[in-house]
């Protein structure tokens, strides 16, 4: 789309194309560069939480320090949201939290492909969320469940509005659940890759954009781990709603 | 010539949905200085309140992606 | 692929052809990630972070008991000084009272032994006084004897004696 009148030829969505690894058509089997990049988050993630604290001390490596702390991050995160009851789910969160996190993380390497950038990965795992949570407060509530919709403390004659509007940010929560995540990651990628474009184009004057992409990258890894944050309490939140529906 | 126009529109269109993004800003924004000036006013309760603020910056957030959803509608799918 | 992604939407994520492929390996990245992590490295982490707690936990109360140790230590040895020390003081206390009865009887034996030393020499000086007093009289009787003796006048002893008696006596 950049490059449409010649002289500058910056394609800044190229880097997000799903290509198969070994040639061909992509069908939906086909050992793609998603495939490759999601088992190397499985590897990083393995790597920190099983080979980093593969040496169960008592005082513990840097290694072992740092999966400690994600661990107990996570932990506190879901108790102090999502409740004591919560502590049950804290697997799942936490598998969430690390796709997302080494997704995010890996994606800023250069050549990487982000998988997490793709609205199709992101939708999976807001609709998982979605539907999951849902479930889980029907059956753990009944009918109780749909209490979250009825605003007890409000008046009366508000509450049908409250209710339409309770309804509404329900079913956006999946999307904007899953957008944002998407969007940050496509945004910061495609703007570093136009940045890296002009370093290309402007010759003598390249440190320019070269110190502005440095920045930019600093930025990125922040919002790496901010977007793997939210998405993660957010997720907690939604289940909070599902255990603890009355408000 | 007439798709030229409707392209025209289009484009326009999208233009103009990102000043939605500009309301998110501003949401996102009065968040963190609310938060900062409560903050400050008791540091002993800030750590506490971290959480509520990231949940609060992605509601405010929310409506900015809606905003980012419609460009994409109307880039790719109109 | 690179021609459908860019000849379609323009953005690669809006291309519906992968997403069938992209959403199949996400669930098996997903089912093998839970797995590794709830199987194997959370229960792991869970273990080594209980086992510290449990070590502090214990470690804490060890120290306790230390403390314990020590304060009784240092009271033992407090106690063990504050002995010492009035052992020590009535050591001192009796090495002083001895030395006292020591000093006393030697000043006694050698105040006696001054007093009979004394008692001797006065004797001995009114041995001598007295001798010296006899004799006195002696040769004044018989000084008094013969001057009277000289003058003619008949003297009986008895009267001398009383005499050069009582003028001795005023002298004396």
């Amino acid at each position: 789309m950049a490059g449409e009148n010649g002289g500058l030829e910056i394609r800044p969505m190229d880097q997000f194309e799903v290509k198969a690894l070994f040639g061909g058509d992509v069908s939906w089997y086909t050992p793609t560069n998603v495939t490759l990049w999601m088992a190397l988050t499985v590897v990083a993630a393995s790597a920190l939480m099983i080979y980093g604290a593969r040496g169960r001390a008592l005082v513990p490596s840097r290694a072992q320090s740092a999966a400690e702390m994600t661990y107990g991050f996570i932990y506190n995160m879901v108790k102090d949201v999502a409740g004591h009851d919560a502590v049950r789910f804290f697997p799942h969160v936490f598998t969430l939290f690390m796709f997302v996190l080494f997704a995010n993380l890996l994606g800023l390497i250069p050549f990487a492909f982000t998988t997490t950038s793709h609205i199709a990965v992101t939708a999976v795992l807001a609709f998982t969320v979605f539907l999951s949570v849902t479930a889980l407060g029907f059956i753990l509530n009944g009918t109780k469940f749909l209490g979250l919709f009825w605003v007890s403390s409000a008046p009366l004659a508000l509450r049908p509005v409250l209710a339409l509007i309770e309804l509404i940010s329900y079913f956006a929560r999946p999307i904007s659940h899953s957008i944002r995540l998407a969007g940050a990651m496509m945004a910061g990628h495609a703007v570093a890759k136009v940045f890296a474009g002009f370093a290309g184009a402007l010759g003598a004057a390249f440190f320019v954009p070269v110190l502005a992409v440095t920045a930019l990258y600093a930025l990125e890894l922040l919002v790496a781990v901010i977007q793997a944050y939210v998405f993660t309490i957010l997720t907690c939140v939604y289940l909070k709603d599902a255990l603890h529906p009355s408000h | 010539m007439e798709g030229d126009i409707a392209e025209m529109g289009k484009y326009i269109g999208v233009g103009l949905t990102a000043i939605g993004m500009g309301g998110a800003a501003i949401g996102v924004g009065n968040i963190a200085g609310n938060f900062l000036s409560g903050a400050l006013r008791n540091p002993s309760a800030a750590a506490g309140q971290t959480a509520m603020l990231f949940i609060g910056i992605a509601f405010a957030e929310a409506l900015g992606i809606f905003s980012f959803l419609v460009a994409l509608l109307l880039m790719f799918a109109v | 692929m690179a021609e459908t992604a860019a000849s379609g939407s323009g953005m690669p994520q809006l291309d519906v052809s992968t997403f069938s492929n992209q959403i199949f390996w996400l669930i098996v990245t997903l089912v093998v990630l839970y797995y590794v992590m709830s199987r194997v490295a959370l229960p792991r982490i869970a273990a080594v972070l209980a086992d510290r707690r449990g070590t502090i936990t214990s470690d804490i109360a060890a120290a306790e008991e230390y403390k314990l140790k020590a304060q009784q230590a240092e009271e033992a040895y407090n106690k063990a000084l504050a002995e010492a020390r009035a052992e020590a003081g009535r050591i001192v206390d009796a090495a002083k009272a001895e030395m006292q009865a020591e000093l006393d009887v030697q000043i006694a034996k050698a105040d006696a032994e001054i007093a009979a030393k004394a008692a001797e020499s006065e004797r001995r000086i009114r041995e001598i006084r007295d001798s010296a007093m006899e004799m006195v009289s002696d040769v004044s009787k018989d000084v008094t004897t013969d001057i009277l003796d000289v003058f003619g006048a008949k003297a009986d002893k008895r009267s001398v004696t009383a005499a050069v008696n009582a003028r001795l006596k005023g002298d004396a």
